[in-house]
């Protein structure tokens, strides 16, 4: 087989710089080959590496009493539970497979972190969905809306876990390159978690679940570059998923872990065979040799270059214990599935592979995994200008609208804010019967089986606050998340987090990946919430602009008591309607401000986290002891979108309110729809009053009483807006599926 | 009474209906394997939701020709009870137990949400702890579910009280708004001639428990059991026929 002469174009080709190229030639001590360059290039790609970021993500903090696995020991953090169990849980980007295949970029992106999640021995219990994407005006983000949205229906719904919450955000920075985060949430005994680590030398390796093809080759290098015009013929690095696969190997792994019959095991995602060998020798201080002859294969004719850059779905790297690999391949035979013994651990650390006995590669594996001698860089950060411009914006330089029920209605029927009904429809929700809050709620729960707690998750993230303010901006992100958690009744602990910036070489990007990170860590050590690993995605921008900063944050809480579960929507007429926290006199960065005023500006609202803190601790306190019948996070579109929120009942039953409110010296759009932090939407009946205000008082926490809950009808926050309860949720029901429905199908023909 | 749950590759609602059964309703249950034709001596068989061999080519067709399918067309052919649910009925239909097949939804989406069912027929073994015109309201989720059947076939599954539940609004009238799918005369679930089986779209298995919503689909399940207040103690494999038309 002849294989191409390694030149400096090669070279460069392979996104690898001459830097780069010396430390590979310093590594080897020679030049490398082919094949071998192509094993460096995924390895060295910002999406395996993390060159770029790993050093500021060290300063996150990773260490809690909770913690059974610290971030980037393992696939995916790992959290005690008590009674034995642990949750494991993750977030990851498929942004730019979903901006080239929006249905299989999202459907594969479902597809790996589940895999990420069971290759650790725990069932998956849950998938969240952080999306972002441009303007549904423009015929191609609807396209893209609607690939995406089937994408993670198709893969989720077929392979079995529910689709519980995430988010669905609209701004036009992420026109061309959207942002799709997916994470999955599973649920193991703490004595069944299986590593992601090659410790045993002479152990057999195999690969097991689908055949090898040549989908997604380069596909991480591609995750590492600019979408371009050129994105488009990069489609074959779009990996195709199938979730009926994915649900066997699901089966048969955990099968094989609870047979006790493993040495390690790693999913194959970005660069297939080669990250999986690489970074489980690593980790368990040993070498491993295979041969990609014996690797099955989906076509004829395959290199080895090919085989080891393959980044087809739906396989497993598998460690085996020797003398258990008739187990293996009986669990695997039940399945029917592949499992292909193609080699075995080796001492001296070192990633050899052969093709049909001639050898290919010889490469030290800490030269290669995460967290070895790869490539680690601090990029050069510039302030872009336009942070201090928006610091100095004075809000009173706009006018007030004459009619605020007229602003409400125009809120609540846009994108952002509008019932995302249409999407979570598609998904399904209670598969494995244990949601008890799904997705259109601050957080969703889960029951646990067999315990008396609940798990609630949340995905949160502020681009828009980002890109103004990246510090607090983060910060704020982690706040909601936690907030989100607790009016659900959950503890919160821990995160998980997906940052998706720009071209880290551009300094402007750099610095608010830089202040986005400082401020996350900054949030999770004051709230008591570890960071337990996730996925930076750089390089999301399309022609000469970068994507807002956008930090997602995935949360994790605990409900001791399932009697505990809360939920926004009020529970009877004459109950009282309370804001717990401050109301300050802010606009800026506001749903309201982009949306009335199209404008992107303004101080991003004050947060306090001692005063957040506060906050959140009153409200599950409340909740514990049953004073109150609803929480809702105040947060896009302020007080009045919050209140009308919570007028949605179950099977869509409508209430109305009937409220008073005094402005003080703040502007009354401030009041109605300003984003001021750390409030909390809470109704309670008369017996709880008395309890409910002594308590505040004693937190420190301020609690306004603003109304009470009526039939009748009628939205009402006198002086401001009195509008009908139906109309105001027709606006909000219809808005995205007239978007959506309507103009899909036209677009796609187009 | 003994239940049996079949696995399917791709079955992702066996453990659903096996859990309410065995933790909510403390009934004997146990989960039966495609590839063998043993129905373990139970009583009644499950065919659960899911994606059975990724329903690739259309739903339900693959697994039809599964070893327990045998099994379970002669269980069913001599009296014995088949539930079939969500890909269950799919599975259900392409063996031909029951009449008429499942298209796409109108929609051309996957539809996950809750409906309310009105029982047609309380003459089947599922559905005789209910009375006629009783709503219950579980979740669908399918993105293959709208039951198609002839004029022909639909007079005779109406004439002959085999329409079990129709979708319908909370004032129990059917309307295209409550029918989530396109389905026919908003037909929800079917049984054979003789009531024995029983496919249907709806997750009974889902509606079990007040924290997952609803417990609507216990009703079901205890009329089974025989343990409903109104439950008749009715020989269960007897023929029924019900008089109840449209």
């Amino acid at each position: 087989m002849h294989e191409p002469t390694v030149t400096s174009e090669l070279v460069a080709q392979h996104g690898i710089t001459p830097d780069e190229y010396e430390m590979i030639k310093s590594i080897l001590g020679r030049e490398p080959n082919y094949t071998e360059l192509g094993v460096f290039s995924v390895m060295w790609s910002e999406h395996c590496s993390y060159k770029n970021s790993i050093v500021l993500l060290k300063t996150l903090p990773k260490e809690g009493p909770m913690m059974l696995a610290k971030a980037g020991e393992e696939n995916a953090g790992v959290v005690d539970w008590g009674d034995g169990r642990a949750v494991v849980f993750k977030i990851e980007s498929h942004n730019h497979p979903s901006a080239v295949e929006p249905y299989q970029g999202a459907a594969t992106g479902v597809g790996g972190i589940l895999r990420d999640i069971f290759t650790m021995g725990a069932r998956p219990i849950a998938s969240l969905d952080s999306l972002r994407f441009g303007s549904l005006d423009n015929p191609r983000v609807r396209f893209l809306v609607d690939g995406v949205v089937r994408g993670i229906g198709g893969y989720g719904n077929c392979f079995g876990v529910p689709t519980i919450g995430g988010e669905l955000i609209f701004e036009d920075s992420y026109t061309g390159n959207p942002l799709v985060n997916a994470m999955a949430v599973g649920m193991v005994k703490t004595d069944k978690i299986a590593r992601a680590s090659a410790s045993e030398v002479g152990a057999p390796v195999y690969i097991v679940g689908s055949k090898t093809g040549r989908d997604g080759i380069h596909g991480a290098t591609f995750a590492s570059e600019e979408l371009s015009e050129e994105s488009e013929s990069r489609r074959p690095s779009v990996q195709i998923g199938d979730p009926f696969t994915e649900k066997l190997l699901l089966e048969a792994t955990l099968e094989m872990i609870d047979a006790d019959v493993l040495v390690g095991i790693q999913d194959m995602g970005a660069a297939g065979i080669t990250c999986s060998c690489s970074e489980t020798a690593f980790r368990g201080g040993q070498g491993m040799h295979i041969d990609t002859g014996l690797v099955p294969v989906r076509e004829e004719g395959m290199t080895p270059y090919e085989i080891l850059l393959s980044e087809s779905q739906e396989r497993m790297l598998v460690i085996v214990r020797p003398g258990r690999e008739d187990d293996v391949i009986a669990i695997f035979k039940k399945w029917q599935l592949e499992a292909e013994r193609i080699g075995e651990v080796i001492e001296g650390g070192c990633f050899i592979v052969d093709h049909n006995g001639e050898r290919k590669v010889d490469i030290p594996a800490d030269a290669l995994a995460l967290g070895g001698r790869t490539p680690q860089y601090k990029r050069a950060e510039t302030k872009p200008t336009h942070i201090d411009t928006a610091q100095s914006w004075d809000q009173d330089s706009i006018s007030q609208r004459d009619n605020y029920g007229d602003v409400l209605k125009r809120l609540v029927g846009s994108p952002n804010l509008a019932d995302k009904s249409w999407v979570y429809h598609q998904y399904d929700t209670s598969v494995r019967t244990n949601t008890a809050i799904g997705p259109g709620m601050d957080a969703a729960v889960l029951r646990i089986r067999k315990t008396n707690t609940a798990l609630a998750a949340a995905t949160d993230g502020n681009g828009r606050y980002c890109y103004l303010n990246p510090r607090r901006g983060a910060q704020i992100a982690v706040a909601e998340a936690a907030r989100n958690l607790v009016c659900v009744g959950a503890q919160p602990l821990a995160i998980t987090n997906c940052l998706n910036f720009g071209n880290p070489y551009k300094p402007e990007v750099y610095y608010h990946f830089a202040e986005c990170v400082r401020g996350m860590g900054e949030a999770c050590r004051f709230f008591g919430t570890p960071v337990t690993g996730g996925n930076v995605s750089f390089y999301n921008e399309e022609g000469p602009r970068a994507v807002y900063p956008t930090p997602t944050i995935g949360m994790i809480g605990k409900i001791e008591d399932v009697r505990h579960i809360t939920t926004n929507d009020f529970k009877a007429t004459t109950d009282y309607i309370a804001v717990v926290g401050e109301t300050r006199n802010e606009l800026g960065a506001s749903e309201y401000l982009k949306t009335v005023y199209g404008l992107t500006t303004g101080k991003v609202p004050a947060l306090d986290l001692a005063r957040e803190k506060a906050v959140q601790q009153f409200i599950l306190r409340a909740i514990q002891n049953q004073w109150i019948a609803s929480a809702h996070d105040c947060s896009d579109g302020g007080l009045a979108v919050a209140l009308f929120e919570s007028c949605i009942g179950r099977d869509d039953h409508l209430w109305g309110i009937d409220c008073e409110v005094d402005v003080g010296a703040i502007r009354p759009d401030a009041y109605l729809f300003g984003e001021s932090q750390s409030r909390v939407v809470v109704s309670f009946d008369d017996a709880n009053r008395q309890i409910i205000e002594h308590a505040a008082q004693e937190a420190h926490v301020p609690l306004t009483i603003i109304g009470r809950v009526a039939e009748g009808g009628r939205f009402v926050i006198k002086p401001f807006i009195d509008e009908s309860i139906e109309e105001l949720r027709a606006l909000h029901r219809d808005c995205i599926p007239t978007l959506m429905d309507e103009r899909v199908t036209a677009s796609r023909v187009a | 009474m003994r239940f049996g749950v079949v696995t399917f590759p791709g079955s992702n609602c066996d453990y659903d209906a096996y859990a309410a059964l065995k933790r909510v309703l403390c009934a004997p249950v146990e989960f039966l394997w495609h590839g063998d034709s043993d129905l373990k001596d139970v009583d009644c068989v499950i065919l659960p939701g899911g994606f059975s061999f990724g329903d690739y080519l259309r739903p339900g067709a693959i697994a039809r020709f599964s070893p327990v399918m045998k099994s379970v067309i002669r269980f069913a052919e001599t009296g014995g009870l088949v539930w079939g649910i969500c890909n269950g009925f799919q599975v259900l239909l392409e063996a031909e137990l029951i009449p008429g097949a499942i298209l796409r939804n109108e929609s051309l989406r996957f539809a996950c949400q809750w409906v309310r069912l009105r029982v047609d027929s309380n003459r089947t073994p599922y559905t005789r702890g209910t009375r006629p015109g009783d709503i219950l309201r579980m979740p669908v989720a399918h993105a293959d579910g709208a039951y198609y059947a002839d004029d022909e076939t639909l007079m005779d599954l109406e004439t002959s009280g085999q329409v079990v539940f129709r979708y319908v609004n909370a004032e129990g009238i059917p309307d295209e708004k409550s029918n989530p799918n396109g389905s026919r005369r908003s037909i929800a679930g079917i049984s054979n001639r003789e009531g024995n089986v029983l496919g249907m779209m709806p997750h009974p298995e889902r509606a079990v428990e007040p924290i997952l919503g609803s417990e609507d689909g216990l009703t079901l399940f205890k009329s089974l059991l025989g343990t409903t207040a109104t439950g008749v103690d009715s020989p269960l494999r007897k023929r029924v026929v019900s008089d109840r038309g449209v």
